[in-house]
């Protein structure tokens, strides 16, 4: 996607039920942007990005969600992927019986044919190849194809197929959950290097959820944002991770 | 052949459409009045110019169809109305070898089913009935040339009385349960196979089960010996139109699986919604004899059938796979049954059932090991998937083991498609009717994997028009 894409959160509140758990969430990202919300559990930060991604389960009370000006949080779920906007999951679910190149394969087709009406679905052949070259990169083996999608994955095939599947939708926005969380050093390594030649690649906007500083010996952002009781709280680039490491999250909360 | 005041023609004023829902127009050769009697009994024998002691089998039968109440267990049968059913319609005269001497309108059918193609392309052999007859049925010459029969049964009781007598029936007698009796008098058409000692049959043979007319009655009788060391894959496949008004199909099908001998008997059925289809399947394994069911139910209104083998000998095994989809309205009772009355003996079952919109999937098995039977394993597997909160499913696992050494292993699962799971491929772009067909068909796989090739591929389309239309 070349296009120059921007999304523009502003003021979001989300509750289920009677519990309030985003508290007027405002943030603009734009392609090309590498972003970073840190936080504690239970901060809100993977509630923001299951509601940008419209899980049924929240309610939005109030804000606005725009890309490129459109309402995103009018959109269904495969209207949200076909505008650009991809998650990649902390948990990413187990479909038995379905196997991995079958189904990227078909959410590619999806994706393509929304941007494009007269797009000729690719075939699982061709589509193959082009699996085997993103995979070789991430250093997954070529079994990967056909193996069930998530089944019996290690956490780091888990983060690894989740990058794939965002190299090969090429979202406009990727939102990407904990990808480091279970991570060993060497697999954090590919992954993030992965990710921001795909991010450079494709010039996308990127937004890494994670509350682990270590990913930013890989990763260098333009901003990073501080969440706290479903708000973001501050905003800064790498000195803030330098205040958190001295005095944890609470000392710039207070502060 | 003259033909009897008691009969009339029959004419479909339906025009042709699309996929199996079509219905061709044709004029039958012969057809006797609806419901059964002794009269219509004797005319059907007739007509097929039957031996008497096929005749007295018949009459027999009825008396015991007559006495026998309804089953008080399974599915809802309340809605069949045996008066209303035509038991004996014949589209032709007799059973032809090529294609191209089947009247065109059969034939027509057949083709917009891909059947002429199929057999071209990857079968051994194929026959097709059309409501109560086989038209057309042949078989490779190689075949022919080292003793396979692949016939008609009304052909093979007339070309091989002693084989078809030495085994008809002795399976599943008359008096196994109503409809089974009812098979047994009003029986027409169904497929007969003999396979020597030592003979391999790599392709698999297939016949294709059309019911045309509306308040049809189909009773085929498939009777299959494979002898020693023999081995073979039978295929039938199933279709009907959509009528307001109900069919009934009530086959019967006996196997015997000689010493050493393999059989796999596949089935993919796909009936309209109006649909009764009570089928009684039973295959006798001997030594070391292998007997696999793989039996994939789509359609009908209302399903009850439990294919079973019954391990005779030391060294048998035995395995049943099936598949049910229940749509709306639909009840798909079905599941399978093993008995182990030798030592040594082995079996599987494996099944899976999906409901959607309001259908009820029903697992009944049965697994029994008689006392003596040592070292006998058995392992049953039930999964049931649903859709949506309207829809159900049941499981009736009975176990009745009568001997210690005995290896028993039993799962199952029951589980609601989950919002996650969906939420997963949703956020990837699919639709959610795409994404609910991945998952059933996902579901589905470890059974459609077992399939040919060309079967597996039927089977996904299959699937997936089932799950059309069902999202929202």
């Amino acid at each position: 996607m070349t296009n120059k894409t921007s999304l523009q959160i502003k003021n979001l509140r989300v509750a289920i039920g009677n519990t309030k758990i985003l508290n007027g969430v405002s943030l603009q990202v734009n392609s090309g942007e590498i972003h970073i919300i840190m936080g504690q559990n239970g901060s809100g930060k993977s509630t923001l990005l299951s509601v940008l991604m419209g899980h049924p389960k929240y309610e939005v009370t109030d804000g606005s969600v725009t890309i490129n000006k459109k309402n995103l949080l009018k959109m269904s779920v495969p209207e949200r992927a076909q505008a650009g906007i991809f998650l990649g999951f902390q948990h990413p679910q187990t479909v038995s019986g379905v196997t991995f190149g079958n189904f990227l394969r078909l959410a590619r087709n999806s994706v393509a044919t929304a941007h494009n009406p007269k797009f000729v679905p690719i075939g699982p052949a061709p589509f193959a190849v082009l699996m085997r070259t993103e995979m070789a990169k991430l250093k997954l083996d070529s079994t990967f194809i056909s193996r069930f999608v998530n089944e019996g994955f290690s956490g780091g095939e888990k983060k690894k197929a989740e990058i794939l599947q965002m190299a090969l939708l090429e979202p406009a926005v990727a939102f990407l959950d904990e990808i480091d969380s279970g991570l060993d050093i060497d697999a954090l390594k590919i992954v993030a290097t992965e990710l921001v030649e795909i991010q450079k690649k494709q010039g996308m906007a990127l937004v890494i959820v994670s509350h682990n500083p270590k990913i930013l010996d890989f990763i260098n952002p333009d901003k990073i944002h501080i969440m706290s009781k479903g708000k973001i709280v501050a905003q800064g680039g790498k000195e803030i991770v330098v205040q958190i490491e001295q005095g944890g999250y609470d000392a710039l909360i207070k502060g | 052949m003259a033909v009897p005041k008691k009969t009339k023609k029959l004419l479909n004023k339906t025009s042709p459409t699309s996929a199996s829902s079509f219905k061709t127009k044709t004029t039958s050769f012969f057809a006797v009045e609806k419901g059964l009697n002794e009269d219509i009994i004797r005319e059907i024998s007739a007509q097929k110019s039957e031996p008497k002691w096929m005749l007295e089998f018949r009459l027999k039968s009825y008396q015991i169809f007559l006495k026998k109440p309804m089953p008080l267990w399974g599915a809802d049968l309340s809605g069949i109305d045996f008066d209303n059913i035509h038991y004996y319609v014949r589209p032709q005269d007799k059973v032809k070898r090529n294609w191209e001497d089947v009247p065109t309108e059969i034939k027509d059918t057949f083709e917009k089913l891909g059947i002429p193609e199929a057999e071209r392309k990857f079968l051994a052999g194929s026959g097709a009935q059309f409501e109560s007859e086989m038209v057309y049925h042949s078989l490779a010459e190689n075949l022919t040339k080292q003793g396979v029969i692949f016939e008609s049964t009304d052909d093979a009781l007339k070309h091989h009385p002693e084989l078809f007598k030495k085994y008809f029936g002795t399976i599943i007698p008359p008096a196994d349960n109503k409809f089974a009796a009812l098979n047994s008098a009003a029986w027409s058409g169904g497929s007969f196979i003999y396979i020597p000692k030592g003979v391999h049959i790599e392709l698999p043979l297939q016949a294709y089960f059309r019911i045309n007319s509306e308040n049809m009655g189909q009773f085929e009788r498939t009777l299959i010996i494979a002898d020693e060391g023999s081995s073979v894959h039978y295929v039938e496949g199933c279709t009907a139109p959509t009528y307001s008004s109900d069919s009934l199909h009530s086959a019967v099908v006996e196997i015997i699986v000689k010493k050493g001998a393999r059989v796999q008997y596949t089935t993919i059925q796909n009936w309209s919604s109006n649909v009764y289809n009570l089928v009684t399947k039973r295959a006798a394994a001997y030594a070391n004899a292998q007997m696999y069911w793989l039996d994939c139910n789509l359609g009908s209104k209302v399903t009850m059938k439990y294919p079973s083998i019954i391990l005779c000998e030391p060294g048998a095994r035995g395995e049943i796979q099936s598949l049910a989809f229940a749509g709306h309205g639909q009840h798909q009772d079905a599941g399978g049954k093993v008995v182990h009355l030798a030592s040594n003996t082995s079996s599987t079952i494996i099944s899976k059932s999906i409901s959607k919109k309001g259908g009820r999937s029903t697992y009944r098995g049965l697994v029994k090991v008689v006392p003596g039977a040592k070292n006998v394993k058995t392992r049953v597997i039930c999964d049931a998937l649903m859709l949506d909160k309207d829809s159900s499913s049941d499981t009736y696992p009975v176990m009745d083991i009568r001997e210690q050494d005995v290896s028993i292993a039993h799962e199952a699962t029951v589980a609601k498609i989950g919002e996650e799971e969906l939420f997963y491929l949703m956020s990837r772009g699919l639709s959610e009717e795409q994404a609910a067909t991945l998952i059933v068909n996902g579901f589905a796989s470890p059974i459609v994997k077992q399939l040919p090739m060309e079967y597996a591929v039927e089977l996904n389309r299959l699937l997936t028009l089932e799950m059309t239309g069902s999202v929202g």
